[in-house]
């Protein structure tokens, strides 16, 4: 099963491209929700049975792939906007970041030193990769909703690091660090709708009045 | 205890919600606040044995900050009924229902020695204290908001990969996997150093920006500028002592392992390119509040500075956790007074601060002379302690450094705020209903004297705290 869950992995990294990529809101919206529903399924394929693993599976495909994106879904309608235009950097620069800090994050991985039974996965490589991907995300876009979108990537990443960690981490821990995603992700969604009705645009490179000169 | 300490703002919390009428709600808040700092007096006191399993346990290190932070929340919430008294214009019950949450996230982390579990309250002080920095509910504070949001929330992301790191080098080295502080404190010489040199960048880097370090502090000004005065009293003064205590157990875990050269270094570097950025900003600053946001930038510099240096630094670094904490308390309480009377927080508007509001504008000028590091106040002491520190251990490079950022800070203030306190208002300023009360003057006024006791003398008790905590972080030569 472990064997299959890394394969799945590749999938969630051609996500990373896809949502480098596109310029549509909503479709890279929905590329995450399938993120998010791929790594709710990981848990289950790599740990033995149980019940409160059967509970996190089911909050976790919920609210990644069903409630967060509905909220940014419903933020990109009411705002009326469906493309990201005029990104910081263009999309195929961004592009060819993703390709040269995936490459990094194998070669920066394999350096560390992994358990034997981790050693032929690539947890880590992917785990880094994405977190980069949300990072370039974060930085390069103009648009409050895509910067939520790369925040989401981001905590991917970290997410799939933390499969590696079943025992060492609580469940309460888990379900705390999941709820504080949600809520975080929840007041982001109520931010975004402020600005589009404070700006009629949601533009972050019109949050200047506070630049220092 | 930990269980009610936790759970009793959170009762306050829900409380506030229920309550329809905005006059009765900041006297439950207040009303919740003493009940939170009796209790924290009384665990001072009589510490509570350690949890089962070890995920709660009050040491001299989560004393110090539940201690700072629930005496700044106090003097908050009892500043609140007189301050918001004149701002009706707006429904409170946001404000009243997130301080309490914030409280009793604040708790969790001064309390627990689970890291995971800190890093979960740490997060919720985050989000908790989003609603209230747009308490304003303008283009600008919506701004502020955003780039907080985003920023602390990605920083505090990356200190939770860094956590992982750490807890998979427990898992690398076969050793019992977890995340609690006295279990990687005790397995930490058999960690694998890859995974925790990654892990300690990792933790620094998100850590510091939630406390503020250069130059990872560009939603500073922002926030604290447009935040209401005892939210911003609550930022500057309660949650970037809560991200120290995070720096501070991530330092205890650095000691174990051995690893301890490289994050002081780091924390030296990053707290002396605060204070240099604070003491370049700090100049011509045309907005009070933003030029506290820079003295904040400056101060969290001064506590990393302290935590690298070591030795007898590491008592100034507490010391100026309370020193700091508090000061930032009445200078926050009293620029609220001041922006509410001229309704304005640019200072080409507001002058004559001394001769309209004599209680605010001496309360900010008292302020202003503590957290400068000026005697007779604590701040004078905990700095003295760090600049002596530096030079007994022969690193005179790094104390001159920053003398020298001190000493530019002080004019950088004064140039601010000298004209805004003196002279006469001048005749074109806006009239506004707001008059210096008891209920305004008083809290800030009792947060000065306690500043000033601080700095002329330490009362015994909290002289072994501060010696208890500093022992358990010496670094073993």
């Amino acid at each position: 099963m472990i064997a299959l869950a890394d394969q799945l992995l590749v999938l969630v990294l051609l996500i990373n491209f896809v949502s480098l990529g596109t310029s549509r809101l909503i479709f890279s919206i929905r590329a995450v929700a399938v993120q998010g529903v791929i790594l709710g399924i990981l848990p289950g394929m790599i740990h033995p049975f149980t019940w409160h693993l059967v509970g996190i599976t089911v909050v976790n495909i919920t609210v990644k792939g069903f409630v967060i994106p509905f909220m940014l879904v419903r933020a990109v309608r009411s705002a009326e906007i469906k493309r990201e235009v005029e990104p910081f950097l263009g999309y195929v620069p961004t592009l060819l970041l993703g390709a040269v800090f995936t490459a990094l994050s194998f070669s920066f991985a394999g350096k560390l030193p992994m358990l034997q039974e981790h050693q032929n996965f690539m947890f880590v490589p992917a785990s880094i990769a994405t977190l980069m991907t949300g990072f370039l995300i974060l930085t390069t876009r103009r648009k409050a909703i895509s910067q939520v979108i790369g925040y989401l990537i981001l905590e991917n990443g970290i997410f799939i690091f933390g499969l590696l960690l079943a025992e060492a981490m609580p469940i309460m821990v888990e379900a705390g660090a999941l709820l504080d995603l949600l809520v975080g992700t929840f007041v982001m969604g109520i931010v975004i709708n402020q600005i589009s009705r404070e700006f009629s645009s949601l533009d972050t490179s019109r949050l200047t009045s506070l630049k220092e000169e | 205890m930990f269980a009610a300490l936790i759970i009793l703002p959170l009762i306050g919390s829900a409380v506030t919600w229920l309550i329809p009428f905005d006059r009765m709600r900041p006297k439950i808040l207040s009303l919740f606040a003493f009940a939170h700092f009796g209790l924290t007096i009384r665990m001072l006191i009589v510490t509570p044995p350690e949890s089962p399993g070890g995920w709660f346990h009050l040491d001299a290190l989560g004393k110090i900050v539940l201690l700072s932070t629930s005496v700044l929340f106090l003097t908050c919430a009892v500043y609140s009924i007189g301050y918001l008294y004149y701002r009706r214009e707006r429904s409170n019950r946001m404000l009243c229902v997130w301080l309490l949450v914030c409280l009793s996230a604040a708790s969790m982390v001064t309390i627990t020695h689970h890291l995971g579990l800190m890093w979960v309250a740490l997060e919720t002080t985050t989000i908790a204290m989003a609603p209230l920095i747009y308490f304003n509910r303008n283009a600008r504070s919506i701004e502020a908001t955003w780039k907080y949001l985003l920023i602390c929330s990605v920083g505090v992301a990356l200190a939770l990969i860094g956590l992982y790191f750490l807890a998979y080098a427990t898992i690398v080295a076969r050793v019992e996997p977890s995340l609690l502080l006295d279990d990687l404190i005790r397995d930490a010489g058999k960690l694998s150093s890859g995974w925790v040199h990654a892990a300690f960048v990792f933790l620094l880097v998100g850590f510091g920006t939630k406390m503020g370090l250069a130059p990872l502090h560009t939603w500073k000004p922002d926030a604290y500028g447009e935040a209401p005065g005892l939210v911003g009293a609550l930022l500057a003064g309660g949650l970037v002592n809560l991200a120290f205590l995070a720096l501070v157990r991530v330092y205890q875990v650095c000691i174990a392992t051995k690893e301890i050269a490289f994050f002081q270094n780091a924390l030296v570097v990053m707290g002396l390119v605060s204070m240099v950025f604070a003491a370049i900003f700090m100049a011509r600053q045309t907005d009070f509040k933003r030029m506290l946001a820079y003295s904040s930038v400056e101060h969290v510099g001064i506590m990393a500075v302290a935590l690298g240096l070591g030795g007898t630094a590491i008592f100034g670094a507490l010391f100026h956790v309370l020193a700091n904490g508090l000061t930032k308390g009445v200078l926050f309480l009293s620029s609220g007074n001041i922006h509410r009377s001229y309704n304005s927080k640019n200072t080409d508007h507001v002058r004559g601060a001394l001769r309209r509001l004599p209680w605010s504008g001496g309360l900010f000028m008292a302020g202003f002379i503590a957290i400068t590091g000026s005697p007779p106040f604590a701040p004078f002491i905990s700095e003295f302690t760090i600049i002596s520190s530096a030079f007994i251990q022969g690193r005179m490079l790094v104390g001159a450094i920053f003398l020298i950022a001190l000493t530019f800070i002080f004019i950088g203030m004064a140039l601010t705020v000298l004209p805004m306190l003196m002279g006469d208002v001048p005749p074109e300023s806006e009239t506004t209903s707001y008059r210096d009360t008891f209920g305004t003057v008083g809290p800030p006024l009792a947060l000065l004297l306690v500043v000033f006791l601080l700095g002329v003398w330490i009362p015994g008790p909290l002289m072994t705290l501060l010696r208890d905590g500093s022992a358990l972080l010496e670094v073993p030569r």
